[in-house]
Order: C-alpha cells, then sequence, then structure tokens
C-alpha cells in the first residue's frame, strides 16, 4: 500500500515547460559592474545603486550560513546569470503591448492576465524571470488610493515611498542571502494603502522564472498605513532545468497603527526530479514590523516546491496590543529538503502571537520546523501560542522540530505542543473500507492534518491549495 | 449471500485462519464467537479487504462474485461494510463530510444518486434518528476525541448511512453502557431486513439478548468448530470455551 501512495505522490512537474522568448540577458557573474548594469538599465536613481553597493560590499564579508538542516553543494555565484528580461523591455502602457507568448504561459500556468478573464475579485502582478510583465485592475485600485505596481515601477513613481520604506524591516546586513538581494534584486512587487483604506480585492504575485542558469532576486515592500487592511498572495512555478537555480528573495511587510496585513503564499518552484537533479533553491526572508499599537502581521504559506526551503517569516511586534501570526504547511517529497518556519519577536507589551506549523514529508525527504519566540524584557503580558504538528509518509524521510524559546518577561505565556504521525494504512484502510478510493483517502487524510492553515486562506486559494497537495501526493501512500 | 469456502489467511508469514467456511444469506443474522486471539477480527478484515492479510488459500464470494479479486473501496461499494473493532481517529475531516464523500463514493455503484451537501443534510436527519445521535458529533472530526461508545455509535451512524448488503460487525456491544447497547442494537435490528446479511463478532451474550441471531459460530485455532443456533451462545455464556476447544479439535 505505502508504495501506491508514494505512486500518487510522484506526479509529474505541471508547470516544467520553457517559454522560447527572446530575452535580455545580461552573462553569468557578479561584481560592482553587474550591479551598476542592472542600476542603470532600470534608470535608478543614485542612492539606490549606492545602497546596492554597500549591500553588495558587506555581502563580500559575509560567510554563507550552514546553520539550517540542509545540505547541498555551495551555489557558485559567479555562474548565476543576475539579469534577464523579456524582450521588448520598453515601458508597457496596457496589457495589450504584453508579448502573446508570455500572456500565454501564464494561461498555462492557470494565471489570466486578461482582466475579463480573471478571477473576479484579484488584482495580479506578474513576475517573470527578472521583470515584471503585467500588473491587472490598476485603475480600480487608484481610485481607493492603492498603489500596486512592480518594484522598478515603484522606484520611478514613488521613490519617496521606497526610500522610507526599503531595508527598514530587513536591512542589507541581515542575512548572507538578504545582502546578496538587496545587491542585486531585479524588480518584484510594491503595495501601498494609505491611512483607512480597506483594500477593495485582493493582491496577488506570480513569480516565474523562465532562463536556465537565471537567480531570481525578487523584492516585495508592503506598506499599510494607520487603520489600513489588505490581504496580499504570492504564487511561484519555474520550468523543469537538470542544474539547479537560486531564488533568494526579501519580503518587508510594514503595518502601522491598526493596520493588517494578511500575506499568504503558494509557493510551487521546481522541486528536481525523484533523483533530486535540479530544482530551486529558495532561500527567502521575509519579514514584518507590526509597528503601530494593534497592528496584526498574518503569513500564511503553503510550500510545496523547491529542491531545498530556507525561510522564516517572521514577525516584530513592535506596537502594543499587536498580533503576529504563522500559518503554515510545508510538505517534501523525494529528495527535497526544507528548513522553514517563523520568529516571532515580542517587543511591546500584550502582544500576541500565534504559529501553527504542520509538515508533511514523503519519499526520501527532510522536514524540519525551525522557529523562535522571543519575549523581551519590554513585552509585559506577551502571549505565544505555537503548534507544530508532522505527518510522515512512508518509513525514508524525516522530520524534524526545533523550537528555540527566550522569554525574558516574567509575565509572559509561552505554550507549545508538538506532534509526529504517520499516514496509515488502517487510516487508508478505513476510508477505503467506506467505498473511497486511496487517491481521495490519502487527500482527505492531509487536507484535513491541514485544515488550521488552509481555513486562513483566502476562499480561491484554499481551493487551488487543497488540489496542489492531492497532485504533490499522488502514489506516496499505499 | 455471502460464501466463505475453506479460508486459508497469513499476516506476515503466520497462518491465522486455517480452512474456515461460512455461508451467511440475505436475511440472516450469524453470530461468530471465540476466544481473544481466535482470528475473528482477521476473519472481518479480510472480508473487507485489508491489504496486510494474505489470503493463501480458498475463496469469498459475494452474491457469486469472487470477493478477493477487488480492493477494499471496490468491495465497500459492493455493500460489504465492516463496523470497526476499533475505528479510527482523522484529525481536521468533519464527520458530516465523511460521510457524504462516502455516501457519494459508493452511491453510483449501489443505484443511488449523489447527494449534494443540503440533500445529504435531510438524508442525515432521518438516519440519525436510528441511532439517538448528538447531531453535534457531525461537525466534529472523524472519531477524533470520541469516546469508546461514541466510535462505536459513529460505526453503526455509517451503517444507516450506507445500508450495506453484507454488514460485518466486529465487537460492536464491547465498550457500551447498557442504554448505549440498546441503542445499537436497535439500530442493527433496524437495518437488518431481508436485504442485509449481518455477522456478528462478539463475546458476550449481553449483545445477543438484543439482537437474536439465526446462527452461532465458535471460532478456534483458525476454524469454525462449532455451528449452533442461538442456544449454543447460552451454553457458552455458562461454560465457556475451553471444553469446545479441547473436544473440538477432532
Ligand atoms: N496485523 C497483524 N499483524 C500481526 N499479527 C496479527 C495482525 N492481526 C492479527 N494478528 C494476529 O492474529 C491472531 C488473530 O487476531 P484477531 O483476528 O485480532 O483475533 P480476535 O479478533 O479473535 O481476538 C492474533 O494472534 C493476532 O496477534
Ligand atoms: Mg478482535
Amino acid at each position: 500500500m505505502s508504495e501506491q501512495i508514494q505512486a500518487m505522490i510522484d506526479q509529474p512537474y505541471k508547470y516544467g515547460f520553457v517559454t522560447d522568448i527572446e530575452s535580455d540577458t545580461l552573462p553569468p557573474g557578479l561584481s560592482e559592474d553587474t550591479i551598476r548594469f542592472i542600476s542603470a538599465r532600470k534608470e535608478e536613481p543614485a542612492w539606490l545603486l549606492e545602497w546596492r553597493l554597500k549591500a553588495y560590499r558587506h555581502w563580500l564579508t559575509l560567510e554563507e550560513p550552514t546553520w539550517a538542516n540542509v545540505a547541498y553543494p555551495r551555489p557558485d555565484f559567479q555562474s548565476i546569470i543576475y539579469y534577464a528580461a523579456p524582450k521588448p523591455k520598453k515601458q508597457l502602457q496596457s496589457l495589450d503591448e504584453v508579448d502573446p507568448q508570455l500572456l500565454e504561459t501564464y494561461e498555462k500556468l492557470g494565471i489570466p492576465l486578461h482582466e475579463q478573464k480573471m478571477l473576479a475579485n484579484v488584482a495580479v502582478d506578474a513576475v517573470f524571470d527578472s521583470v515584471s510583465v503585467a500588473t491587472t485592475f490598476k485603475k480600480k485600485l487608484k481610485e481607493h488610493g492603492v498603489i500596486f505596481c512592480s518594484f522598478s515601477e515603484a522606484v520611478k513613481e514613488h521613490p519617496e515611498l521606497v526610500r522610507a520604506y526599503l531595508g527598514s524591516v530587513v536591512p542589507y546586513t541581515d542575512n548572507y542571502y538578504a545582502a546578496l538581494n538587496s545587491a542585486v534584486f531585479s524588480d518584484g512587487s510594491f503595495v501601498f494603502v494609505p491611512k483607512g483604506v480597506r483594500c477593495p480585492m485582493e493582491l496577488s504575485t506570480y513569480f516565474r522564472i523562465n532562463t536556465k542558469d537565471t537567480g531570481q532576486f525578487e523584492r516585495t515592500l508592503i506598506v499599510c498605513e494607520d487603520g489600513a487592511h489588505v490581504s496580499y498572495l504570492e504564487g511561484c512555478t519555474a520550468p523543469q532545468f537538470d542544474t539547479n537555480q537560486l531564488h533568494a528573495a526579501v519580503v518587508e511587510l510594514v503595518a502601522l497603527e491598526r493596520a493588517e496585513i494578511k500575506y499568504s503564499t503558494v509557493q510551487n518552484w521546481y522541486a528536481g526530479d525523484a533523483e533530486g537533479r535540479g530544482g530551486i533553491y529558495n532561500f527567502v526572508t521575509k519579514r514584518g514590523k507590526c509597528a503601530g499599537f494593534r497592528s496584526k502581521i498574518s503569513w500564511t504559506q503553503v510550500e510545496t516546491g523547491s529542491a531545498i526551503t530556507w525561510k522564516y517569516p517572521s514577525c516584530i511586534l513592535q506596537g502594543d496590543e499587536s498580533v503576529g501570526e504563522f500559518y503554515s504547511v510545508a510538505l517534501t517529497n523525494n529528495l527535497q529538503q526544507a528548513d522553514t518556519g517563523t520568529k516571532m519577536i515580542h517587543l511591546g507589551k500584550n502582544t500576541r502571537s500565534t504559529i501553527v506549523s504542520k509538515g508533511i514529508s514523503a519519499g526520501r525527504s527532510q522536514n524540519s520546523y525551525r522557529g523562535l519566540v522571543r519575549i523581551a524584557p519590554s513585552a509585559d503580558g506577551a502571549r505565544n501560542y505555537s503548534q507544530c504538528d508532522s505527518m510522515l509518509i512512508g518509513d525514508r524521510c524525516g522530520a524534524h522540530t526545533f523550537p528555540y524559546i527566550e522569554v525574558q518577561n516574567p509575565t509572559a505565556v509561552v505554550e507549545h505542543e508538538a506532534s509526529t504521525s504517520r499516514v496509515g494504512e488502517e487510516q487508508i484502510f478505513y476510508l477505503n473500507q467506506r467505498g473511497i478510493d486511496t487517491e481521495n483517502a490519502v487527500s482527505m487524510i492531509i487536507n484535513g492534518f491541514c485544515r488550521d492553515v488552509f481555513r486562513e486562506l483566502p476562499m480561491e486559494f484554499a481551493v487551488e491549495a487543497t488540489k496542489l497537495l492531492g497532485i504533490k501526493l499522488e502514489g506516496s501512500v499505499g | 449471500m455471502l460464501e466463505v469456502r475453506d479460508l486459508h489467511v497469513s499476516v506476515d508469514g503466520v497462518p491465522i485462519l486455517k480452512g474456515l467456511s461460512l455461508v451467511v444469506r440475505r436475511g440472516e443474522v450469524h453470530a461468530i464467537m471465540g476466544p481473544n486471539g481466535s482470528g475473528k477480527s482477521t476473519l472481518t478484515k479480510v472480508i473487507a479487504g485489508h491489504p496486510a492479510y494474505e489470503v493463501t488459500g480458498g475463496e469469498i464470494l459475494l452474491d457469486g462474485a469472487n470477493l478477493l479479486e477487488e480492493e477494499a473501496d471496490a468491495r465497500a461499494r459492493l455493500g460489504v461494510f465492516l463496523a470497526f473493532q476499533y475505528p479510527v481517529e482523522i484529525p481536521g475531516v468533519s464527520n458530516k463530510t465523511f460521510l457524504r464523500q462516502s455516501y457519494n463514493a459508493v452511491a453510483e455503484a449501489r443505484g443511488w444518486d449523489e447527494l449534494d451537501p443540503l440533500e445529504f443534510e435531510d438524508y442525515l436527519e432521518d438516519r440519525l434518528g436510528l441511532v439517538d445521535m448528538d447531531p453535534a458529533f457531525l461537525e466534529r472530526s472523524v472519531n477524533a476525541g470520541f469516546s469508546g461508545g461514541e466510535k462505536k455509535r459513529n460505526e453503526i451512524l455509517q451503517m444507516a448511512v450506507l445500508r450495506p448488503q453484507l454488514a460485518l460487525l466486529d465487537e460492536t456491544d464491547s465498550g457500551l453502557d447498557i442504554d448505549a447497547l440498546r441503542t445499537v442494537a436497535g439500530g442493527i435490528n433496524a437495518l437488518s431486513n431481508e436485504a442485509t446479511g449481518v455477522l456478528l463478532v462478539t463475546h458476550y451474550q449481553r449483545l445477543l439478548d438484543y439482537v437474536k441471531p439465526g446462527f452461532v459460530h465458535v471460532l478456534a485455532g483458525g476454524r469454525i468448530i462449532r455451528s449452533g443456533g442461538p442456544e449454543l451462545a447460552e451454553e457458552l455464556e455458562v461454560r465457556g470455551y475451553s471444553w469446545l476447544v479441547e473436544g473440538g479439535e477432532a
């Protein structure tokens, strides 16, 4: 029976195609000249180039971190392409000017960019290799004062906002990959929701790596002023290559007084083949700052792809009574490795955080939860609840939990629960005995296991996530 | 009609059933009794198609069709139902969703229409009456955190929903207090009719006071060593199994 479930998980990767499109590509290699080239190509102001160069010089002084529970050959940073833009790179005025082949690519990915065909209430920004190719529903958002555009556009149109917040949550000195990203980031999304505005629709970005040996270094910055609300979703796919590609993104969120940011990710980068050849190295720094009183940041992630995932979406709970949440499903199969979790840094009084992590390991994969809960001396009455559950499919995979708890205030309450279970033959037999076939039985068990996380996702994406797990798991228990 | 012919079953190479034969016709209730570890649960699981049990000889036929060629889910769709001795917990899956998926999974094969959530709600309300179950259980995860008695009641609710052709009830009476036993027995009686055959595994006479079997079999050493009418169960209640096990080896 175990082979049967394994066979179900081992479904081929659907998004592994390459779009044959002419691209404006820099030769591989990294130096100050590379950075000057990128900055010039994007017509950036001098302060931004300066910032990039400072980040680069800092990066040169750093060592690649080795503490994560993952093993891989060190990437050769000189063989990576740091800039690849689909041609033509002229300023696009509307979707009609987007290369039809690109639009087709996104259609194939299930993300129609034509507004009339789109999910009724979701605005999309699409990032293809290094650059943003289309942002939809701009006009409607503008009426509400919401800015949603590519990062490059934001640098041109709203430089004062970018300058005020860039690096304010994740400074370029933060860590190895954040420094690298700060030096070479090519594009990403920018969201600004002004005071008192509830963003009228879901915002969404789809990232796609297309060119072989390209690194994708996008940067996302979301700012919600006092009382503003936004719900944002990112999705990611990449073609199937037998070499590894590096994805080192930085996401910064800023929530001012009573602002709320909900950030959801469905990550399905190419994971490599059954022997572990190829796949994306997903080394990402995501952090939100609850800067204001009663602000709230909620991370929800469904991580199913990538050869290696290394990411810890975190919350700095600075404002009194601010709230941080982290809901995660991480699924690994074959030789995938994931080391993911969160950091909740409680600084303000009566701050609260919730962590719900569900790890599913199949095949020969390794899945680690790593989380830090820190209660600073100033955080009177802070509370944290963490729940970390692991599910194993088969007996050749591993699940690990590394919870770090640092409490420096005696009034804090920190609770941690953990469990490990196995998708059992008995559970599957029970469901089979009720007429449900093995494929549906496995997806029912897994979806039940992930329910606390899925119900945090926006409706449209909860369905997608449920299906995605089903596909990823096809064939792996039995 | 269920026909088991000279059935041999092993688990991990260890023979457990060694030439067991049994016929259960529609409308009949058969009780299987026997010492712990004699293979009663094994028999029910093999009929239901549990993959861990290896059939090394013999046949199992349902209405002439060879059940051994079908997977467990296909057998369920043919109308085989097993009320588990130890029902399994499925955290995060609501009982109601599970019941509906299960109903719809067998519907086509049984010649029923699939039901949407609202239609199913009505159907379920009707079925709930049979087992006197608190509707709050429908919203909870399948068996998760249920008491032993609640799990057994939930099994009978599933039986009520799936209306099997052949019901295998494995110690559905154990762990029940007397009121629950009455309700569960009432449910079994309401569901066993001329269209259904019932195979009832039990240790105790207790259940048989409420559900009257026409046939009683004693399973020991992997075989049926004695069959009789209801009076056999009463005799077992008084004398235990040892007189049969020692004398029945011949
Ligand atoms: N899955 C299994 N793996 C190993 N041994 C088993 C398994 N199922 C049953 N057995 C063994 O088979 C014998 C019969 O068990 P069972 O059918 O559960 O008996 P009963 O229900 O009559 O008490 C016992 O010796 C038991 O230990
Ligand atoms: Mg038993």
